[in-house]
C-alpha cells in the first residue's frame, strides 16, 4: 500500500569507513533483498550505525560501493536518496504539528495540497494517529513519538526505510509491543527494513535475516534461526542468546543452555553438581559444575523437569550429537 | 506553625541588597514619575508636549529609526557570525568567542574614538582611499546618521550573537539529517526547519539590543557629531543645560514604560527567562 515494491534491493561491495587510523567498518560485502527485513545487530563500536549512516547517504564511504537495484548510489547525496529513516531520539520537527511533520517530504517535493492531505491522513491512520494530527511532537507519548516519526518516513514512499535503534528509548513492555506493530507494518508497506539494533531478542523476533557485526565486520548472516541454532564463531553464539562452550579433541562447541537434559546421577555423557539455580517462571536456570566442561549453564521446563534439584544434587548430564555447534578457531 | 518558621533564612542574606535596592533605585524612579508630573508645575503638561511639540516627535522619531536599524543588521551580522560559530571546530569556536567578549570589554567610549579615528575626514580610510586616488573628497562616514549606525551596530553584534549561538547549539543534528533525509534541499531545510528553530535566538537578541540602544548615549553624540539627536542625549541636555527636568523625568518614564511593554508583549509569546539566557527548554 504505502510502499514502493519495484525497487529496493541494495548491494554493499567493499564498504569501508576509516576516522584516521580507526576504521569504523572495515570491509562489507552485502545483498539485501527487495521486501526484505534485515538487522544489523553488534555491540556499540561494531560499526552498525556507521553502516546505516553510510547507507543513508550522511557518512561518506572511504572505500567501496552501495548500488540501489544495480544503480550506483554511492556519489548521491543524502536528500537524493529517497531513503525513509527513523532517527535514534526519533528526531521529530519540534516546531511543527505531527500533521507537518508527516507532509514535510512530500511538501519539500511541492506535491499538490489535496495529495499531501490525502497522503497524510493515510499514513496517520496506518499507525492509528488519526486524531493527533495537530500535536507538537512535545505532546505526545514515546510510543506515539516513534509512531510519527515512522509515518514521517514512510510519507514518500520510500524504496527502503533505514532505522536506527527505534526501540531505544521505549519501556520493555511497550517495545514488545512496538516490534509487532513493525513488524505487522513491515509486511503491509513491503519496503525493504533496514534495522540497526543491539537487541538480541528485537533481532531475533523481528527479522528476516540477521547481520551479526563485530568491529566493523560481518561476524555471521542468517535467518534468525540460523544464527541461534548454527552460530559459526564463539562471539556469535554469545552474543545471540545464552551459549555454554566445550572443548572436544582440539575444537570449540557451542551448547545452548536448553539442549542439556538433567538425568539421574551416573547416567548420561558426564556427571555434575548442582551449583545454584535461578527460578525464571517457565524456566529454571542451573548452573551445574561437571569435571570435563567447567560450569555449565543448562535450562529446564520448570514444569516438566520433576521437582527443582537443591544445590549440592549430583547429577547425570546429556545431549544429542547434534546439540554441540562445532565452532571456526 | 508561626509565619517566623516559615521564613526562608536565606531571605536575610538578600535582605541587605533588597533595601538598597528600594532606596537607591525605587526611589529615585518613583521621584522621577513624580517629577514628570510636577516640573515645573502639577498636571500633564509634560505628556501634553508629545503631542504637540514636533521637536519631540522628531526626536522620538530618530531614535526610533536608528534603534530599528541597529537592532535589524545587528541580528543580521550577528545571525552569520554565530553560525559560523556554530559549524567550526571547538578551537575556532573559542577563539571566535574571545574575539567576541574582547570588543564586549573594551569601553565604548574608547571604542567609539577609534572608530573616529579610523573613519573620519583625516582618518585612516579616507586617507588612504584619497592617496590611492579611489576618491577626491572624504567621505562622510560619521558626524552623522551612518556613523551612528556604524558605532551602535559595532557595539550590539556581541549582544547579538550569544543568545543566538545558544540557539544554533541547542539544534539536535539530527533533526537537520532528517530534513534532509526527508529530501529537503540545504535552502529548504535552513528555512524550514533551522531559521525556525532559532527563532527563540533571534527574538531574544532583537530584543536585547532593541532595549539597550533606546538608551545610547556615548555613541549617538560622539558619532553623530550633534546632528543626530536620541533621547538619551536630549535628557541629558534637558538635565545639564536647560534644567527642564520635567520634560527630562517624562521622557525617562516614556523610555521606561516602553521597555517594560516592550518586554510585556514578548512574555506574551515565550517564556522570558529562556530569552534572557535563563534556563533553556
Amino acid at each position: 500500500m504505502a510502499g514502493n515494491a519495484a525497487s529496493g534491493g541494495l548491494t554493499l561491495r567493499g564498504l569501508v569507513k576509516r576516522y584516521g587510523a580507526v576504521e569504523a567498518v572495515a570491509g562489507i560485502d552485502l545483498e539485501i533483498k527487495r521486501g526484505e527485513f534485515l538487522t544489523l545487530l553488534g555491540p556499540s563500536g561494531s560499526g552498525k550505525t556507521t553502516l546505516l549512516m553510510m547507507i543513508a547517504g550522511f557518512q561518506e564511504a572511504t572505500a567501496g560501493e552501495i548500488l540501489l537495484d544495480g544503480h550506483s548510489i554511492t556519489q548521491t547525496p543524502a536528500e537524493k536518496r529517497n531513503f525513509g529513516m527513523v532517527f535514534q531520539g526519533y528526531a521529530l520537527f519540534p516546531h511543527l504539528t505531527v500533521r507537518d511533520n508527516v507532509a514535510y517530504s512530500l511538501s519539500v517535493r511541492r506535491r499538490p495540497k489535496p495529495e499531501i492531505a490525502a497522503r497524510v491522513a493515510e499514513m496517520l491512520e496506518l499507525v492509528q494517529l488519526q486524531g493527533m494530527a495537530d500535536r507538537l511532537p512535545a505532546q505526545l507519548s514515546g510510543g506515539q513519538q516513534q509512531r510519527v516519526a515512522l509515518a514521517r518516513a514512510l510519507a514518500f514512499a520510500p524504496p527502503v526505510l533505514l532505522l536506527d535503534e527505534p526501540l531505544g528509548a521505549l519501556d520493555r513492555k511497550l517495545r514488545v509491543e512496538v516490534q509487532e506493530q513493525l513488524k505487522d507494518l513491515h509486511r503491509r508497506v513491503g519496503t525493504t527494513f533496514v534495522y540497526v539494533t543491539h537487541d538480541q531478542e528485537e533481532a531475533l523476533s523481528m527479522s528476516d535475516r540477521v547481520v551479526i557485526m563485530r568491529d566493523g565486520r560481518i561476524e555471521q548472516v542468517g535467518t534468525p534461526e540460523e544464527l541461534y541454532t548454527k552460530p559459526r564463531t564463539e562471539f556469535a553464539a554469545s552474543f545471540l542468546g545464552k551459549s555454554n562452550f566445550l572443548h572436544r579433541d582440539g575444537r570449540r562447541f557451542s551448547i545452548r543452555p536448553e539442549r542439556i537434559d538433567l538425568l539421574a546421577k551416573g547416567k548420561g555423557r558426564t556427571k555434575g553438581t548442582v551449583l545454584a539455580l535461578s527460578y525464571f517462571g517457565p524456566l529454571l536456570k542451573y548452573q551445574i559444575q561437571t569435571p570435563d566442561h567447567g560450569v555449565l549453564e543448562v535450562d529446564v521446563d520448570a514444569w516438566r523437569g520433576g521437582p527443582a534439584l537443591a544445590p549440592g544434587a549430583e547429577v547425570g548430564l546429556d545431549w544429542k550429537d547434534d546439540a554441540a555447534v562445532p565452532l571456526e578457531q | 506553625m508561626s509565619r517566623i518558621q516559615s521564613l526562608n533564612p536565606a531571605w536575610l542574606l538578600v535582605a541587605p541588597l533588597l533595601a538598597l535596592v528600594a532606596v537607591m533605585f525605587a526611589g529615585p524612579l518613583l521621584n522621577i514619575l513624580w517629577l514628570s508630573f510636577t516640573d515645573p508645575e502639577p498636571g500633564i503638561a509634560n505628556y501634553v508636549a508629545l503631542v504637540e511639540k514636533t521637536s519631540l516627535q522628531k526626536l522620538l522619531w530618530t531614535t526610533l529609526r536608528v534603534c530599528l536599524i541597529t537592532t535589524v543588521l545587528s541580528v543580521a551580522l550577528g545571525y552569520s557570525i554565530a553560525y559560523a560559530m556554530a559549524n567550526v571546530a571547538e578551537a575556532s569556536r573559542q577563539r571566535m568567542m574571545l574575539f567576541i567578549l574582547i570588543s564586549f570589554w573594551i569601553s565604548v567610549l574608547v571604542r567609539t574614538f577609534s572608530w573616529i579615528m579610523l573613519l573620519g575626514r583625516n582618518g585612516l580610510l579616507n586617507n588612504g582611499l584619497i592617496e590611492a586616488g579611489l576618491i577626491s573628497q572624504p567621505i562622510p562616514f560619521v558626524r552623522n546618521e551612518l556613523g551612528v549606525l556604524i558605532g551602535m551596530v559595532h557595539y550590539m553584534i556581541p549582544y547579538a550573537v550569544l543568545p543566538i549561538l545558544a540557539a544554533m547549539q541547542g539544534i539536535d543534528g539530527r533533526v537537520l539529517q532528517a530534513s534532509r533525509n526527508l529530501g529537503a534541499s540545504p535552502a529548504q531545510t535552513f528555512w524550514r526547519v533551522y531559521l525556525p528553530l532559532t527563532k527563540p535566538g533571534i527574538i531574544a537578541g532583537a530584543l536585547l539590543v532593541f532595549i539597550l540602544s533606546l538608551g545610547f548615549y556615548i555613541t549617538p553624540a560622539i558619532m553623530g557629531g550633534g546632528k543626530v539627536l536620541m533621547v538619551a542625549e536630549y535628557i541629558s541636555v534637558q538635565i545639564l543645560v536647560t534644567l527642564k527636568w520635567g520634560t527630562a523625568a517624562m521622557l525617562a518614564v516614556l523610555m521606561l514604560a516602553s521597555v517594560l511593554g516592550l518586554l510585556y508583549v514578548l512574555s506574551r509569546f515565550m517564556k522570558l527567562s529562556a530569552a534572557l539566557g535563563g534556563g533553556r527548554t
